[in-house]
């Protein structure tokens, strides 16, 4: 089933027949929908609001707001700055530059009148300070050099890469296989296939993991990548069903010509299935941009090989009380898959779908 | 059945077996990656782990391992803090599948309707919070939820409702790890968008000549006609319940939570595997999960006879 993509659908009722209250209550129903999704949109997308707005903000406790990043307004008086206050004086606020503080008495200067003083009676501290919008980009730069961002990313990125990469070549190959050849008890082999995705990963883990520990290869990537050259049953599912939508006359006439299967599936199967490949090559880059428990027994106390879920995680157990850094380190990571999943997204979607509801 | 065989046709059969000979070594080849790649990390591991389990193996000292019989079994079935991370794990699930279930079934519903404007717009804003790797979604969260901070408890403390502590209070903190989930919902509602897309618009229309409004077309329609789909995700849900690691992980920094609140079924088996080394015992409770998530399965299989409703007959 295909996600529609395009406006095709119209908009019933809007035709000369219809009577006008029709008219107004279709427009009504519109606005009512639209508003109420817009809304459910926006509570949904608040967290990044907050994450922008945190990782922006200054260090000052003072003068932090927790809506946007703000610093003082102030106002230079004979060389020096003062922070404005709004100062309500004979029921008209105004702001103002606190130029002497005192403890029961502050004394102040009107920006637009500079040349008078005025003594104000109350605690200067329980007045609102006037903010401005200030954000500090300087904690990107901050955040990058104290988590190392630049060699997590590396490593997050070349994982993911060569990890796609396996993937790709050998759900192909075995995808083909299982679409195009008779081969007895394939019926039987792709149950099995399908079988392992319901098989929790646990089951395989305290053996996988003795045995990458035997070999040696704790402490390095080889166990994240080496097992996805072995292909996995969704990306199996995904591509049989797509090749298996590609008409066989198309590689009959190849083999004809001379090609032996790996020809035909490099020359004519695999220009047909370029959205597909694109899918699980998405699929498996999100996968491995995500997975956490993996290089987390992996690689333990191999800082320089960490991908940035790990490197993020022991960051956040240093640095809690720095949640501008936080913030802005969280906006890093996601800013990559949420620009690959943007420009990407009509594929990607049509290859959740797939997997979800033909199986 | 033919009793006599024409010498050509004969060599016709041989010509055919040979081909298909070749086509099974051609096929064997391109399923080969898989076949190696289920004995190695499937089949291989799956019995060695079944074996583990009857035996006292810690990882640092191999040499010593020994059989012990049923000894990790039955250590299970008294483990109080297996009993705790059963709690915890099944109180997870009854807060949260069902928030995981309804809301990516709304968002489908606005998505799906004629009279939504700019449709792509929100599908894609919809599913954004789902591209957001773990660890930093987590981060956020955390922030969201923050005590002094945090935007969602300043509306809280706004409108009147307290300043819930939600992941110092033992109470709080499923609730609030279900908070946390709400961004991982964009494959269910890509899913059950494609499934509202198939069923066919005259059965609504149908529906309102008969005098029925929207919400009892829904329920009467939409709901049943979906079945499929939602038990397809339910299942997938419910056994990502019982896989729940990194949020709890991220959050309390690989320790349980306050009274051990936070302490899933996988973060105690993560805790004896690899933090004690006790790969015999971590073993058992791999299979020990394994077996409860199956029966949990078994028993949606069994239920959805009486609610999942196939429009092509018994699937």
């Amino acid at each position: 089933m295909a996600i529609n993509t395009n406006e095709a659908r119209t908009l019933p009722a809007l035709s000369s027949t219809s009577p006008l209250s029709k008219q107004m209550r279709n427009i009504l129903t519109i606005g009512t929908i639209t508003l109420f999704t817009t809304l459910l949109a926006l509570v949904y997308l608040m967290p990044f609001g907050y994450a922008a707005a945190v990782s922006l903000r200054g260090t000052s406790i003072e003068t932090d707001t927790p809506l946007w990043p703000a610093k003082s307004a102030q106002y230079t008086y004979e060389g020096q700055p003062y922070d404005l206050y709004k100062v309500t004086i004979d029921g008209q606020t105004r702001q103002l530059a606190l130029v002497k503080k005192g403890r029961e008495q502050s004394t102040f200067v009107d920006p637009a009148d500079p040349s008078t003083q005025i003594p104000w009676k109350g605690r200067w501290r329980t007045l609102e300070r006037v903010r401005t919008f200030s954000p500090n980009w300087g904690n990107y730069s901050e955040a990058w050099q104290a988590i190392n961002f630049g060699r997590l990313f590396l490593n997050t990125f070349l994982i993911g890469i060569i990890g796609t990469f396996g993937t790709v070549v050998s759900c192909t190959l075995v995808a083909y296989g299982f679409s195009r050849f008779r081969i007895p008890g394939k019926n039987i082999l792709f149950i099995i296939l399908v079988g392992t995705i319901i098989l929790p990963p646990q089951v395989t883990l305290v053996p996988t993991y003795a045995m990458f520990n035997r070999i040696g290869w704790t402490g390095t990537w080889l166990p994240l990548l080496v097992p996805h050259f072995f292909a996995n049953a969704y990306n199996v599912f995904l591509l049989r069903q797509f090749f298996m939508g590609i008409p066989r006359e198309m590689d009959e006439a190849a083999m004809i010509d001379g090609a032996n299967p790996f020809r035909t599936l490099i020359s004519v199967i695999l220009p047909q299935a370029v959205p597909a490949l694109i899918a699980v090559s998405l699929f498996h880059f999100f996968f491995a941009w995500n997975d956490f428990f993996g290089p987390l027994i992996y690689l333990v106390g191999q800082e320089s090989r960490w991908p940035l879920s790990v490197g993020m995680t022991f960051f956040n157990g240093q640095y809690a009380q720095l949640p501008h850094l936080i913030q802005a380190t969280s906006i890093m990571a996601l800013a990559l898959p949420m620009l690959i999943f943007l420009l990407a997204q009509r594929v990607f979607m049509q290859g959740v779908v797939v997997t979800g509801v033909d199986k | 059945m033919a009793t006599t065989t024409q010498p050509s046709q004969v060599a016709g059969r041989r010509r055919s077996l040979q081909i298909t000979r070749r086509e099974r070594n051609w096929g064997l080849l391109f399923l080969a990656p898989w076949i190696i790649g289920f004995l190695l990390f499937f089949l291989g591991p799956m019995i060695a782990s079944l074996f583990f389990s009857f035996t006292n193996l810690v990882l640092v000292r191999p040499d010593e391992m020994r059989f012990v019989g049923l000894a990790n079994w039955s250590r299970m079935f008294y483990d109080p803090l297996v009993r705790q991370s059963l709690g915890v794990t099944l109180r997870f699930m009854l807060i949260s599948v069902p928030i995981s279930m309804a809301l990516p079934l709304l968002m489908a519903v606005l998505l799906n309707s004629r009279y939504l404007v700019a449709t792509p717009l929100f599908r894609t804003l919809f599913y954004l919070p789902t591209m957001v790797p773990g660890v930093a979604g987590t981060l956020i969260w955390l922030g969201v939820l923050n005590t002094q901070t945090g935007w969602i408890n300043l509306l809280l403390v706004r409108l009147g409702l307290g300043n819930p502590d939600w992941f110092n209070d033992p109470r709080l903190v499923v609730p609030g790890l279900t908070l946390v989930g709400v961004w991982g919902v964009g494959n269910t509602m890509l899913i059950m968008l494609a499934g509202l897309q198939g069923v066919p618009t005259e059965m609504y229309d149908a529906a309102k000549v008969d005098g029925a409004g929207a919400v009892r077309s829904f329920f009467t329609i939409t709901i049943p006609l979906i079945s499929p789909v939602i038990f397809y995700n339910l299942v997938l849900t419910v056994i990502g319940a019982f896989q729940y690691f990194l949020t709890a992980y991220v959050l309390y920094n690989g320790q349980s939570g306050p009274e051990n609140s936070a302490l899933f079924y996988m973060l105690n088996l993560y805790k004896e595997a690899f933090v004690y080394y006790n790969m015999g015992y971590a073993s058992t409770l791999a299979w020990g999960m394994f077996l409860v998530a199956l029966a949990v399965t078994i028993g949606l299989f069994a239920s959805a006879r009486r609610w999942v409703y196939y429009a092509g007959g018994e699937a």
